[in-house]
């Protein structure tokens, strides 16, 4: 009950949150200046007709409203600048395929082996396998992404020719040929969270390696390898499996920079291409942050309450 | 101390008994008398007091990784600060006036003591076909430079298309392989140019030719076909197709070759084109890039890191896009740590109410994802205060956040501690308690948090400047993120444009990640002595 009652809070503050934050975000947008500039070949007159029509001359007030109105039935307005005329909506469901095939290609990659190597590194040290896994796990996690997806890039296609340099999207987002000329992308994404996830756990695992119910264990008789996967390990993934929720909560959102490096046509290449057009499309940047801002939201909202049902000893806000 | 008592056991008349609560009152002076005064002085300590940043230090100095981190900071905090100064400024100052800067495009690094080593010296081993290779050969015959440093290999490919290709795999310098070019000067310019090659024997121009210029190319001085094969002489030399004149009206110093030298001045070779109408003169001369750029800028062309698409010095640039993120970081931490101090501060030590309304404003602006905040800021603001001014806005908006809970949980902390109930009784203002009391208590903390926001803030610019959403790239300025934008495209032939940001970057974060992890242990004093 206590539990129940702590979710629906945390989602109440999450949803007013979310809230504020789309009503300044839709505040500051329509306080820009958006008239299209005047050009040849332009009918400006059909353009302020069609603007009149769209209710972008009413005061923000009500265009707030009409927002609401229209998103709660799924109609985000339509493309300005980059789909001229296609409901915004619609594009961003056609490239999300795209975003979550890389992430879950990814995730499948990086969460087995950075457990694995954190797990090696926990078991094994103060040894030269343990140094050698936190050192490169320390330069990883420093390094930027785009440095290494620079490296993918370079030696496996400049150098040895094994991968494409960008991907081919015209089989879809989980065809075979899609998933081939992904895994530069792939590879350069898995990096950062193997590294990650090794650190996290190696760090965890090492802690409980040394408490005293690890020596209880092999005082009654549990072989090395019993004591940690019975208790260690278990103990051990209290904090890392919220870790791992996030990280599919996450699923969506996707990496700006590895699908602008890689030519990935997913969501984050579509709120830079949104962004950088002059003057940049409005709905798909109104309706790409606010699903950025939600994403962020649920992954933290997910994380929290996992721990207090994974773990009965934490309860986030309990007083 | 001088301990004060009132020996009342000597004096019978102020026995207990007798004592009333006025009497208490009125004690005479005389009564009072220095108790213990010779032993009651506390023992000296024996050992040197360590403070304690003297003890954070001593933690820190153990810690070799982190001091070589530091090191490595602080030596790239010098290369962007006084880099750009070992370097010829003409050439730098002449990015936004000179577009013959763009000749000098896509230099490969060399460093003068390198040559002959093939390693950093400026060469590039390339494929190249047979109609190059003559090309390259000329040019090396024309210039007098050593184009072609040495041939690697000779083999035949066969193409689809064309049958068997020879190919020759050629080592050759950049520098001396640049591709000459044609220039307009004017009366002027041209007899300053011409007094520099008698002043100091350079040949710069070269004679004008008859050849049709195939694809560009002012290289090509032979006669050749219209592909821009050569046809040998006899001896299997090149033929020099200059054009020839009569007598020009102007003077020129001469290749050794030319008849004109022999006395023959019906062929001498013409130097110049004439443009323009009388009295306005142009000339039109054909120069070689490699000599025009030491006339031009007093110096043979060399640059140890290169140059980018635009015929920048990278080791420049870089050094002015570093310098840039340093001071944007080091802006940003400074502001975020007033703004966050004060925040978690007031947060911490009230709680409460307080507390609640202040953590929901944070939850809320952290909620916002950093790219919204960084593009509405661009979009409001940069017309009117320019890119760099929102660029720091949007990064001191929710840059704050971290700092504040840090400091919240610190003042969290301390704040129930005696020595807070003891300045508290004793009659301290809240402010002076939060600011003399506890705010030293997590200084450490708070220092290891500010500096810990300098390499996340220039990840975060480097990510916007590469993703193209705020461009500061101007002849006069650069950003790191730019530049490694600017040689993606190139990166299958010119790596080394975005090799050196690339490293710079990477470098830079992991020695600022590993000073502030030692930086932490250091400041945290549960963590003396278990290093022994």
């Amino acid at each position: 009950m206590y539990l129940f009652k702590y979710i629906l809070k945390r989602i109440a503050l999450m949803l007013m949150t979310f809230l504020v934050i789309i009503t300044l975000c839709f505040v500051f947008i329509k306080l820009l200046p958006n008239i299209p500039a005047e050009q040849f070949g332009k009918d400006m007159a059909l353009i302020m007709q069609r603007r009149e029509l769209l209710g972008y001359n009413l005061p923000i007030i009500q265009q707030y409203y009409r927002f609401w109105k229209y998103a709660i039935q799924g109609y985000f307005g339509t493309s300005e600048v980059l789909y001229i005329g296609q409901d915004v909506w619609k594009v961003f469901v056609s490239k999300l395929p795209f975003t979550v095939a890389l992430n879950v290609y990814s995730i499948i990659l990086s969460i087995p082996l950075g457990l694995v190597l954190g797990i090696i590194a926990a078991l094994k040290k103060n040894t030269w396998i343990d140094h050698l896994i936190s050192t490169s796990v320390m330069v990883v996690v420093s390094v930027p992404s785009f440095v290494y997806a620079f490296l993918v890039q370079y030696i496996l296609y400049f150098k040895l020719g094994w991968a494409s340099a960008t991907m081919d999207a015209t089989q879809g987002a989980f065809s075979w040929i899609g998933f081939k000329s992904m895994v530069p992308a792939i590879l350069s994404m898995s990096f950062g969270t193997i590294a990650g996830f090794a650190r996290y756990t190696r760090a965890e695992l090492t802690e409980v390696l040394t408490s005293e119910f690890m020596l209880l264990a092999r005082t009654k008789g549990l072989t090395k390898a019993q004591a940690t996967v019975r208790h260690a390990m278990r103990n051990a993934m209290v904090p890392i499996f919220p870790m791992i929720l996030g990280e599919f909560i996450a699923i969506m959102s996707g990496s700006l920079i590895i699908e602008q490096m890689f030519s990935i046509p997913g969501v984050g290449k579509l709120y830079v291409n949104s962004i950088q057009a002059s003057p940049p499309d409005y709905n798909f940047f109104m309706l790409l942050s606010a699903f950025y801002t939600l994403i962020g939201l649920a992954a933290g909202i997910v994380i929290d309450i996992s721990y207090s049902i994974i773990d009965p000893r934490i309860r986030m806000g309990a007083k | 101390m001088i301990l004060v008592t009132l020996s009342l056991t000597q004096e019978s008349e102020w026995g207990r008994s007798k004592m009333t609560e006025k009497d208490y009152m009125n004690i005479p002076k005389e009564k009072f008398k220095l108790a213990n005064r010779t032993d009651s002085h506390d023992k000296k300590f024996d050992t040197k007091v360590i403070g304690y940043f003297a003890d954070a230090w001593i933690r820190f100095k153990k810690n070799k990784s982190s001091v070589v981190a530091a090191a490595i900071i602080l030596i790239l905090v010098i290369y962007s600060i006084i880099g750009p100064y070992f370097c010829n400024q003409d050439y730098i100052k002449s990015y936004a006036t000179d577009n013959i800067i763009m000749r000098y495009q896509y230099l490969t690094p060399k460093l003068s003591f390198m040559e002959g080593t093939g390693i950093w010296d400026g060469t590039k081993v390339i494929e190249v076909s047979q109609n190059r290779y003559y090309r390259l050969l000329a040019q090396q015959e024309e210039t007098g430079n050593k184009v072609i440093v040495e041939i690697v290999d000779k083999f035949v490919r066969e193409d689809i298309f064309r049958g068997p290709q020879t190919i020759y795999k050629v080592r050759i310098d950049n520098y001396a392989a640049l591709k000459a070019f044609l220039l307009t000067l004017t009366v002027e310019q041209y007899n300053e140019l011409q007094d520099w090659q008698i002043e100091t024997g350079i040949q710069v121009i070269m004679p004008v030719t008859n050849v049709n210029v195939i694809g560009g190319d002012h290289n090509i001085w032979y006669q050749c076909d219209e592909k821009g094969n050569p046809v040998f002489d006899s001896k299997g030399d090149f033929i020099n197709a200059y054009a020839t004149t009569g007598i020009d009206d102007y003077y020129s110093t001469r290749y050794e070759s030319d008849p004109y030298n022999v006395g023959n001045k019906e062929l001498a070779f013409r130097y110049a084109q004439r443009t323009g109408v009388s009295g306005n003169y142009n000339y039109v001369v054909r120069v070689n890039a490699y000599k025009y750029f030491q006339y031009r800028y007093g110096f043979e062309p060399s640059f140890i890191f290169g140059t980018d698409t635009n015929g920048y010095d990278i080791f420049t640039r870089l050094a002015s896009g570093a310098r840039f993120s340093f001071i944007l970081a080091i802006l940003v931490s400074a502001v975020n740590l007033t703004i966050g101090t004060i925040y978690g501060a007031i947060a911490g030590y009230y709680g409460g109410t307080i507390d609640i309304v202040m953590e929901r404003i944070t939850d809320i602006l952290s909620g916002i994802p950093f790219m919204v905040v960084t593009v509405l800021f661009q979009l409001h603001l940069s017309g009117k205060v320019g890119a760099i001014p929102s660029l720091i806005y949007a990064f001191v908006l929710t840059g704050w956040i971290g700092m504040s809970s840090r400091v919240r949980m610190q003042f969290y902390r301390f704040k129930n501690q005696e020595y807070v109930l003891a300045a508290r009784t004793l009659g301290a203002t809240d402010w002076s308690i939060m600011f003399k009391h506890i705010f030293p208590n997590s200084l450490g903390t708070i220092i290891t948090g500010s500096i810990l926001v300098i390499p996340g803030v220039i990840f975060s610019e480097t990510s916007l400047t590469y993703l193209g959403i705020i461009n500061l790239d101007s002849p006069t300025m650069s950003s790191i993120g730019s530049m490694l934008a600017n040689g993606q495209s190139v990166m299958s032939s010119y790596p080394h444009i975005m090799l050196y940001p690339a490293l710079f970057i990477a470098l830079l974060e992991i020695s600022f990640n590993l000073f502030g992890n030692g930086l932490r242990d250091a400041f945290n004093p549960s963590l003396r002595g278990t290093e022994d």
